[in-house]
Protein backbone atom coordinates (compact mmCIF):
# COMPACT_ATOMS: atom_id res chain seq x y z
CA UNK A 1 0.00 0.00 0.00
CA UNK A 2 1.46 3.26 -1.35
CA UNK A 3 1.66 6.01 1.02
CA UNK A 4 -1.26 8.71 1.13
CA UNK A 5 -0.68 12.47 1.33
CA UNK A 6 -2.45 15.28 3.26
CA UNK A 7 -6.13 14.85 2.47
CA UNK A 8 -5.90 11.37 0.69
CA UNK A 9 -8.81 12.66 -1.18
CA UNK A 10 -9.03 13.41 -4.87
CA UNK A 11 -11.92 14.91 -6.28
CA UNK A 12 -12.33 14.55 -9.96
CA UNK A 13 -12.43 17.98 -11.86
CA UNK A 14 -15.85 19.08 -11.42
CA UNK A 15 -16.71 21.59 -14.44
CA UNK A 16 -17.35 24.91 -13.83
CA UNK A 17 -20.64 24.59 -15.87
CA UNK A 18 -22.07 22.35 -13.30
CA UNK A 19 -21.43 24.97 -10.19
CA UNK A 20 -23.32 27.50 -12.82
CA UNK A 21 -26.49 25.73 -12.64
CA UNK A 22 -26.21 24.38 -9.26
CA UNK A 23 -25.82 28.74 -8.35
CA UNK A 24 -28.58 29.37 -11.35
CA UNK A 25 -31.30 27.17 -9.37
CA UNK A 26 -30.17 28.54 -6.07
CA UNK A 27 -31.27 31.95 -7.31
CA UNK A 28 -34.71 30.96 -9.15
CA UNK A 29 -35.65 29.10 -6.01
CA UNK A 30 -34.50 32.44 -4.24
CA UNK A 31 -37.11 34.25 -6.55
CA UNK A 32 -39.99 31.91 -5.90
CA UNK A 33 -39.48 32.15 -2.09
CA UNK A 34 -39.81 35.99 -2.76
CA UNK A 35 -42.70 35.80 -4.55
CA UNK A 36 -44.68 33.32 -2.13
CA UNK A 37 -44.53 37.06 0.09
CA UNK A 38 -45.67 39.35 -3.05
CA UNK A 39 -48.66 36.95 -2.87
CA UNK A 40 -49.48 36.92 1.00
CA UNK A 41 -50.06 33.72 2.26
CA UNK A 42 -51.59 32.06 5.79
CA UNK A 43 -48.37 32.14 7.90
CA UNK A 44 -48.73 28.34 8.79
CA UNK A 45 -48.68 27.34 5.30
CA UNK A 46 -46.27 29.84 3.87
CA UNK A 47 -43.72 28.73 7.18
CA UNK A 48 -44.03 25.07 5.24
CA UNK A 49 -43.26 25.89 2.01
CA UNK A 50 -40.54 28.25 2.36
CA UNK A 51 -38.66 25.47 4.82
CA UNK A 52 -39.21 23.16 2.52
CA UNK A 53 -38.09 25.36 -0.70
CA UNK A 54 -34.94 26.05 1.73
CA UNK A 55 -34.29 22.74 2.58
CA UNK A 56 -33.40 21.81 -0.96
CA UNK A 57 -31.43 24.81 -1.11
CA UNK A 58 -29.60 23.63 1.91
CA UNK A 59 -28.80 20.64 -0.02
CA UNK A 60 -28.28 21.40 -2.94
CA UNK A 61 -25.06 23.73 -1.35
CA UNK A 62 -24.36 20.75 0.78
CA UNK A 63 -24.11 18.03 -1.97
CA UNK A 64 -21.76 20.89 -4.88
CA UNK A 65 -20.65 23.51 -3.35
CA UNK A 66 -19.72 21.88 -0.10
CA UNK A 67 -18.74 18.55 -2.06
CA UNK A 68 -20.83 15.94 -0.16
CA UNK A 69 -21.56 14.41 -3.37
CA UNK A 70 -17.54 13.81 -4.12
CA UNK A 71 -17.04 12.58 -0.96
CA UNK A 72 -17.30 9.20 0.58
CA UNK A 73 -21.30 8.57 1.32
CA UNK A 74 -20.13 7.61 5.39
CA UNK A 75 -19.27 11.01 5.74
CA UNK A 76 -23.01 12.02 4.81
CA UNK A 77 -24.17 9.67 6.35
CA UNK A 78 -22.62 10.57 9.70
CA UNK A 79 -23.75 14.00 9.13
CA UNK A 80 -27.48 14.30 8.06
CA UNK A 81 -29.49 11.97 9.16
CA UNK A 82 -28.63 13.50 12.61
CA UNK A 83 -28.56 16.93 12.47
CA UNK A 84 -32.04 16.42 10.83
CA UNK A 85 -33.13 14.26 13.95
CA UNK A 86 -32.34 16.82 16.02
CA UNK A 87 -33.85 19.43 14.30
CA UNK A 88 -36.75 17.66 14.43
CA UNK A 89 -36.47 16.85 17.92
CA UNK A 90 -36.59 20.62 18.76
CA UNK A 91 -39.52 21.48 15.90
CA UNK A 92 -41.76 18.59 17.46
CA UNK A 93 -41.58 19.93 20.94
CA UNK A 94 -42.92 23.71 20.01
CA UNK A 95 -44.93 23.29 16.93
CA UNK A 96 -47.97 22.46 18.00
CA UNK A 97 -47.97 24.63 21.08
CA UNK A 98 -47.43 27.20 18.73
CA UNK A 99 -50.16 26.56 16.41
CA UNK A 100 -52.73 26.42 20.07
CA UNK A 101 -51.21 29.85 21.43
CA UNK A 102 -51.96 31.24 17.94
CA UNK A 103 -55.42 30.24 18.23
CA UNK A 104 -56.49 31.06 21.96
CA UNK A 105 -54.63 34.92 20.77
CA UNK A 106 -56.58 35.29 17.59
CA UNK A 107 -59.62 33.87 19.10
CA UNK B 1 2.71 10.01 5.47
CA UNK B 2 2.97 7.03 7.12
CA UNK B 3 2.70 3.28 6.29
CA UNK B 4 -0.58 1.06 6.58
CA UNK B 5 -0.03 -2.02 8.06
CA UNK B 6 -1.91 -3.99 5.06
CA UNK B 7 -4.00 -5.93 8.27
CA UNK B 8 -5.21 -2.70 8.93
CA UNK B 9 -6.85 -2.58 5.85
CA UNK B 10 -9.21 -5.57 6.79
CA UNK B 11 -11.80 -2.47 7.57
CA UNK B 12 -11.77 1.26 7.47
CA UNK B 13 -12.59 1.26 11.13
CA UNK B 14 -9.55 -1.13 12.58
CA UNK B 15 -7.24 2.39 12.69
CA UNK B 16 -4.52 3.33 10.53
CA UNK B 17 -6.75 4.75 7.75
CA UNK B 18 -9.24 7.65 7.03
CA UNK B 19 -12.44 6.20 7.26
CA UNK B 20 -14.26 8.85 5.61
CA UNK B 21 -11.06 9.28 3.22
CA UNK B 22 -10.69 12.83 4.46
CA UNK B 23 -8.06 14.81 5.88
CA UNK B 24 -8.22 15.66 9.34
CA UNK B 25 -8.84 19.04 8.73
CA UNK B 26 -11.98 18.57 6.08
CA UNK B 27 -13.57 16.66 9.49
CA UNK B 28 -13.04 18.76 11.40
CA UNK B 29 -14.40 21.68 9.42
CA UNK B 30 -17.60 19.41 9.03
CA UNK B 31 -17.90 18.49 12.72
CA UNK B 32 -17.35 22.09 13.40
CA UNK B 33 -20.37 23.01 11.04
CA UNK B 34 -22.83 20.45 12.36
CA UNK B 35 -22.31 22.06 15.76
CA UNK B 36 -22.60 25.23 14.58
CA UNK B 37 -25.71 23.96 12.76
CA UNK B 38 -27.47 22.86 15.94
CA UNK B 39 -26.70 26.80 17.34
CA UNK B 40 -28.28 28.38 14.51
CA UNK B 41 -31.14 25.66 14.53
CA UNK B 42 -31.72 26.65 18.29
CA UNK B 43 -32.33 29.89 17.78
CA UNK B 44 -34.10 29.42 14.68
CA UNK B 45 -37.03 27.01 15.92
CA UNK B 46 -36.77 29.22 19.37
CA UNK B 47 -37.61 32.27 16.64
CA UNK B 48 -40.69 30.08 15.00
CA UNK B 49 -42.17 29.66 18.03
CA UNK B 50 -42.63 33.25 18.89
CA UNK B 51 -43.44 33.39 15.41
CA UNK B 52 -46.22 31.07 15.34
CA UNK B 53 -47.73 31.87 18.45
CA UNK B 54 -48.09 35.39 17.87
CA UNK B 55 -50.80 36.68 15.71
CA UNK B 56 -49.95 40.28 16.34
CA UNK B 57 -46.30 39.44 15.24
CA UNK B 58 -45.02 42.86 13.63
CA UNK B 59 -44.62 43.08 9.51
CA UNK B 60 -42.35 45.83 9.68
CA UNK B 61 -41.18 44.87 6.31
CA UNK B 62 -42.56 46.55 2.98
CA UNK B 63 -42.25 44.72 0.22
CA UNK B 64 -40.68 47.38 -1.79
CA UNK B 65 -37.90 48.61 -0.75
CA UNK B 66 -37.09 46.07 2.70
CA UNK B 67 -37.79 42.75 0.99
CA UNK B 68 -36.16 43.65 -2.48
CA UNK B 69 -33.20 45.15 -0.49
CA UNK B 70 -32.56 41.71 1.41
CA UNK B 71 -33.06 39.92 -1.44
CA UNK B 72 -30.47 42.07 -3.37
CA UNK B 73 -28.31 40.93 0.14
CA UNK B 74 -29.26 36.95 -0.46
CA UNK B 75 -27.98 37.51 -4.21
CA UNK B 76 -24.52 39.12 -3.31
CA UNK B 77 -24.16 36.13 -0.24
CA UNK B 78 -24.64 33.57 -2.70
CA UNK B 79 -22.67 35.25 -5.71
CA UNK B 80 -19.64 35.03 -3.16
CA UNK B 81 -20.60 31.28 -2.44
CA UNK B 82 -19.90 30.76 -6.53
CA UNK B 83 -17.05 32.60 -6.18
CA UNK B 84 -15.22 30.57 -3.68
CA UNK B 85 -17.02 27.36 -5.43
CA UNK B 86 -14.47 29.23 -8.63
CA UNK B 87 -11.34 29.79 -5.92
CA UNK B 88 -11.52 26.08 -4.69
CA UNK B 89 -11.89 24.74 -7.98
CA UNK B 90 -8.53 26.46 -8.95
CA UNK B 91 -6.76 25.78 -5.78
CA UNK B 92 -7.29 21.59 -6.43
CA UNK B 93 -5.66 22.61 -10.32
CA UNK B 94 -2.56 24.53 -7.91
CA UNK B 95 -3.16 27.82 -9.97
CA UNK B 96 -2.24 29.66 -6.98
CA UNK B 97 -3.08 33.20 -8.51
CA UNK B 98 -6.27 32.07 -9.42
CA UNK B 99 -7.17 30.87 -6.00
CA UNK B 100 -6.08 34.31 -4.66
CA UNK B 101 -8.13 36.32 -7.09
CA UNK B 102 -10.99 34.56 -6.32
CA UNK B 103 -10.83 34.63 -2.66
CA UNK B 104 -10.58 38.27 -2.90
CA UNK B 105 -13.71 38.58 -5.12
CA UNK B 106 -15.20 36.17 -2.15
CA UNK B 107 -14.34 38.66 0.84
CA UNK B 108 -15.16 41.62 -1.14
CA UNK B 109 -18.84 39.60 -1.98
CA UNK B 110 -19.20 39.73 1.79
CA UNK B 111 -18.26 43.01 2.76
CA UNK B 112 -20.68 44.10 0.71
CA UNK B 113 -23.19 41.52 2.19
CA UNK B 114 -21.88 43.20 5.43
CA UNK B 115 -22.01 46.70 4.27
CA UNK B 116 -25.86 46.54 3.35
CA UNK B 117 -26.81 44.79 6.58
CA UNK B 118 -25.26 47.14 8.57
CA UNK B 119 -26.79 49.70 6.71
CA UNK B 120 -30.28 48.07 7.20
CA UNK B 121 -29.67 47.26 10.65
CA UNK B 122 -28.72 51.77 11.29
CA UNK B 123 -32.19 52.21 9.54
CA UNK B 124 -34.15 49.81 11.82
CA UNK B 125 -32.30 51.04 14.94
CA UNK B 126 -33.33 54.94 13.74
CA UNK B 127 -36.74 53.66 13.70
CA UNK B 128 -37.04 53.01 16.94
CA UNK B 129 -36.36 49.13 17.20
CA UNK B 130 -34.43 47.57 19.96
CA UNK B 131 -33.55 44.17 21.28
CA UNK B 132 -36.82 44.68 24.02
CA UNK B 133 -38.99 46.84 22.26
CA UNK B 134 -40.05 47.80 18.41
CA UNK B 135 -42.06 51.05 17.67
CA UNK B 136 -44.80 49.16 15.71
CA UNK B 137 -46.98 47.44 18.36
CA UNK B 138 -47.41 43.69 18.90
CA UNK B 139 -44.48 40.99 19.96
CA UNK B 140 -41.60 43.18 22.11
CA UNK B 141 -39.55 39.48 21.15
CA UNK B 142 -39.01 40.79 17.03
CA UNK B 143 -36.14 43.12 18.68
CA UNK B 144 -34.34 40.66 20.12
CA UNK B 145 -34.57 37.75 17.03
CA UNK B 146 -33.95 39.98 14.84
CA UNK B 147 -30.65 41.72 16.47
CA UNK B 148 -30.01 38.00 17.99
CA UNK B 149 -30.07 35.85 14.49
CA UNK B 150 -28.42 38.23 12.16
CA UNK B 151 -26.27 39.61 14.66
CA UNK B 152 -25.19 36.17 15.07
CA UNK B 153 -24.82 35.43 11.10
CA UNK B 154 -23.17 38.61 10.71
CA UNK B 155 -20.51 38.08 13.47
CA UNK B 156 -19.84 34.14 11.52
CA UNK B 157 -19.64 36.28 7.82
CA UNK B 158 -17.27 39.29 9.21
CA UNK B 159 -15.14 35.65 10.86
CA UNK B 160 -15.37 34.07 7.37
CA UNK B 161 -13.85 37.50 5.75
CA UNK B 162 -11.18 37.09 8.34
CA UNK B 163 -10.42 33.54 7.66
CA UNK B 164 -10.32 34.14 4.08
CA UNK B 165 -8.23 36.75 4.46
CA UNK B 166 -5.56 34.78 6.07
CA UNK B 167 -6.03 31.61 3.57
CA UNK B 168 -5.26 34.14 0.42
CA UNK B 169 -2.30 35.85 2.11
CA UNK B 170 -1.05 32.00 3.04
CA UNK B 171 -1.92 30.87 -0.42
CA UNK B 172 0.02 34.03 -2.22
CA UNK B 173 2.66 32.86 0.17
CA UNK B 174 2.80 28.91 -0.99
CA UNK B 175 1.62 27.81 2.61
CA UNK B 176 -1.78 26.33 2.23
CA UNK B 177 -2.45 23.15 0.49
CA UNK B 178 -5.72 22.36 -1.37
CA UNK B 179 -7.07 21.09 1.50
CA UNK B 180 -6.76 24.05 3.29
CA UNK B 181 -8.70 25.85 0.75
CA UNK B 182 -10.97 23.56 0.15
CA UNK B 183 -12.14 23.67 4.22
CA UNK B 184 -12.19 27.57 4.30
CA UNK B 185 -14.69 27.07 1.30
CA UNK B 186 -16.95 25.07 3.87
CA UNK B 187 -17.15 27.11 6.66
CA UNK B 188 -17.88 30.13 3.79
CA UNK B 189 -20.41 27.94 1.96
CA UNK B 190 -22.29 26.96 5.42
CA UNK B 191 -22.40 30.84 6.42
CA UNK B 192 -24.49 31.24 3.56
CA UNK B 193 -26.40 28.24 4.09
CA UNK B 194 -27.54 29.82 7.56
CA UNK B 195 -28.67 32.59 5.57
CA UNK B 196 -30.76 30.80 3.41
CA UNK B 197 -32.77 29.78 6.40
CA UNK B 198 -32.52 33.31 8.45
CA UNK B 199 -33.80 34.88 5.07
CA UNK B 200 -37.02 33.39 4.49
CA UNK B 201 -37.72 32.56 8.39
CA UNK B 202 -37.23 36.36 9.64
CA UNK B 203 -37.44 38.41 6.55
CA UNK B 204 -40.16 37.12 4.37
CA UNK B 205 -42.25 35.81 7.15
CA UNK B 206 -42.61 39.51 8.29
CA UNK B 207 -43.06 41.15 4.88
CA UNK B 208 -45.93 43.57 5.76
CA UNK B 209 -49.15 43.15 3.86
CA UNK B 210 -51.17 45.88 1.88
Amino acid sequence: MSNHTEGANVHPEIPAKTFAWVWICLVFITGIEVYLAYIELEPTLMLGILLGLSLIKAALIMAWFMHLKYEKFSLTLMLVPSILFCIAMMAVYIFWDAVRLARMRSL
Amino acid sequence: MHDVNPESLSSPWSGGTLPFATGSKKLGMWLFIASDTLTFSALLVAYTYSRLSNPDWPRPFPFSPSILYSTVMTIVLLASSLTMVMGVRAGTRGDRAAVVKWILATMAGGLLFVGLHLREWMHLIDEGLRPGSNPWGGSPLFGAVFFGVTGLHMTHVLIGVIYLGIIAIGTGRGKFTAEDIEVSGLYWHFVDLVWMFVFPLVYLMSVQYK
